[in-house]
């Protein structure tokens, strides 16, 4: 792993009418387990699918139904653990809580307080180059989702689709170490490319496979220090937590009112009340969840359904072996293995989908590309292309050998920089081969010297005046390699055109 | 620990159990035998003890990550007082 020094970003800081305010935030993200089957029960997980059709007895919570674990879950959050650089408990337990509501058949839902699977990790959230958070992991425990009830489609009613209701979530909860609403969201960012590195979750925040709830406390310069120092919570604000947010911007200014309103509230004389609270993204403001407070008393208890999980070193350490290459230190080897910027490592690191491909155009070992020069042709041509479709990597129309066979015609010298711009929209649009596009309508690059040689003549031929001209000022010459290029439909080598304008001219 | 009546309440409320007010005090008496039991369980010494979660050595049943059930929304919906287009119809819960 890379060790690079970094230094930790300013703390975000808010101007009240009185005095200034720091921000103390903390994350709970519930990521969806990437699986087949639910964590319990052997109904599939796949979205979208009809109402109550992905649903077991057990999800049902039928009378007399037991759950069974799916390993694969289990393997999972351990997969995440090692990627967040977290402690593995070998024996976990589950519990449940309790709570009433129409989408949770059970009446409690399966999650893991008192011994969840995994321990103290951290998360490295860049905020610019050099510049980092360290965000510390406090456990990740497997759990239940719920399911889902849609409100809208009755005036009297509720609908209810347990579809969702048992598919596996890892809660991911981080210590208080955010320090500012873009550091929230960019360590949701990270997590998010993490598991995606991993094949841990999908991070679909559309479909509500990434949620976050968010505590927020606002604090006076100089507390969080004293708290850090002391690890004592009295120096901090009273939190609340805004629940259940699927985007980045919702995030981002969910905070930012929050941390507004509690300072509003304490300038004022008043105190925070700890509760919960829902972000409103029409009206973009957070407001209090009432009905969620008594409900609160989640009466947790070991499950007694389910013996504890009792996992072997021996079988974390097979996942570890298998881990792949994960994003900082794939970021670090395109620095150093190709010579690629930070901020070019960064785009082509971004995602995992991004990164597969970059190294499948520049491919391996001795006959590899040049990675900046295919790095150029992924971000700057392709990324930028599929941008104005609105298309994301996965629907790329060129495939990586398609533009791993462009960099080879620039490379061999078969076709200018120009002509591959041109080569690249055909392939974009059409399809096909390279270089046999190349071929087939005649693209290829101009290098015999002597049909240069004669389309410089005849231009210098036509153009006596110009001649007289370029002679009195040789900086004229770039005219004629114009002309030259527009004779020969920018098929000739600008290098060549370039020396034989000038020997021609006499300059 | 003592439960009153309107601990007992609560529990009732958090269950979605009615209780009729004047069968709290007999219920709130029944949780406290019940806790009062426990609590002279509470005197054992079990310092150092682990925990038994089994008579018998037993390991926690693992299934493969394989789709083996669903595609059941008739049976799923059958006991239901009120489905709709394929979903459960409950009285409006509103957030």
């Amino acid at each position: 792993m890379l060790d690079i020094a970094h230094t930790p970003p300013a703390p975000k800081v808010i101007a009240g009418a009185k005095q200034d305010w720091e921000l103390v935030i903390g994350l709970e993200v519930h990521a969806q387990v990437s699986s087949n089957a639910k964590l319990f029960s052997g109904a599939s997980t796949t979205f979208g699918a009809e109402p109550n059709s992905n649903v077991a007895f057990v999800d049902a919570a039928m009378p007399g139904m037991l759950p069974v674990i799916n390993e694969f879950c289990v393997a999972q959050a351990v997969r995440t653990g090692l990627g967040l650089k977290a402690g593995i408990n070998l024996t976990s337990a589950f519990d449940r809580k309790n709570y009433f509501y129409p989408d949770l058949p059970q009446g409690y839902q399966i999650s893991q307080l008192y011994h969840p699977i995994v321990g103290e990790g951290e998360v490295i959230v860049e905020m610019g180059e050099g510049i980092a958070r360290r965000v510390r992991i406090e456990r990740i425990h497997l759990e239940q989702d719920a399911g889902k009830s849609i409100h809208d489609m009755d005036p009297h009613m509720s609908f209810v689709d347990l579809n969702r209701t048992g598919v596996a979530l890892m809660e991911i909860v981080s210590r208080p170490d955010i320090r500012g609403p873009e550091e929230a969201a960019a360590y949701v960012v990270k997590l998010r490319q993490i598991m995606r590195y991993l094949g841990t979750c999908d991070g679909n925040m559309q479909n509500g496979n990434l949620r976050a709830d968010v505590n927020v406390s606002v604090c006076r310069p100089g507390d969080y220090e004293r708290y850090q120092e002391s690890q004592d919570f009295s120096h901090l604000g009273t939190r609340c937590e805004i629940k259940n947010m699927n985007s980045m911007r919702f995030i981002q200014a969910a905070i930012e009112y929050e941390a507004r309103r509690q300072i509003g509230i304490l300038e004022d004389g008043g105190t925070i009340v700890q509760e919960t609270r829902l972000y409103d993204p029409d009206k973009g403001e957070t407001r209090s969840m009432r009905s969620k407070e008594e409900a609160h008393d989640y009466r947790y208890f070991p499950c007694p359904d389910l013996l504890p999980l009792e996992i072997e070193q021996a079988w974390v350490d097979d996942i570890a072996a298998a881990l792949p290459e994960l994003p900082d230190a794939k970021k670090a080897r395109f620095m150093s293995e190709f010579g690629l910027t930070d901020y070019d490592a960064s785009v082509l690191t971004a995602d995992v989908d991004n990164a597969a491909y970059f190294e499948a155009v520049v491919g391996g070992g001795s006959d590899g590309r040049d990675g900046k020069l295919a790095a150029n042709w992924v971000i700057n041509e392709l990324f930028g292309r599929l941008k104005k479709e609105d298309h994301t990597i996965t629907e790329t129309p060129v495939s990586a050998d398609q533009l791993g066979g462009i960099v080879d015609l620039i490379t061999k010298g078969d076709i200018s920089g120009k002509i591959a711009k041109e080569l690249f929209e055909i392939v974009f649009t059409e399809g096909g081969d390279p270089a046999e596009i190349v071929e087939a309508r005649g693209m290829r690059q101009v290098t015999d010297t002597g049909a240069i040689e004669a389309a410089v003549d005849k231009v210098i031929a036509d153009n006596p005046a110009q001649v007289e001209k370029a002679k009195q000022n040789p900086k004229l010459a770039g005219w004629f390699v114009g002309q030259v290029m527009k004779a020969t439909g920018g098929k000739a080598n600008p290098k060549a055109v370039n020396q034989i304008v000038a020997a021609k001219l006499g300059l | 620990m003592s439960i009153d009546s309107e601990t007992a309440a609560k529990v009732a409320k958090l269950a979605r159990i009615r209780v009729e007010d004047d069968a709290l005090p007999a219920l709130a008496a029944e949780f406290n035998t019940i806790l009062g039991f426990i609590e002279q369980l509470g005197e054992v010494d079990v310092d150092g003890v682990e925990p038994m979660v089994s008579v018998t050595p037993m390991r926690l049943k693992r299934r493969e990550d394989v789709v083996t059930d669903g595609d059941i929304q008739a049976k799923i919906l059958s006991n239901a007082p009120d489905a709709r287009e394929g979903f459960f119809a409950v009285p409006k819960v509103v957030e």
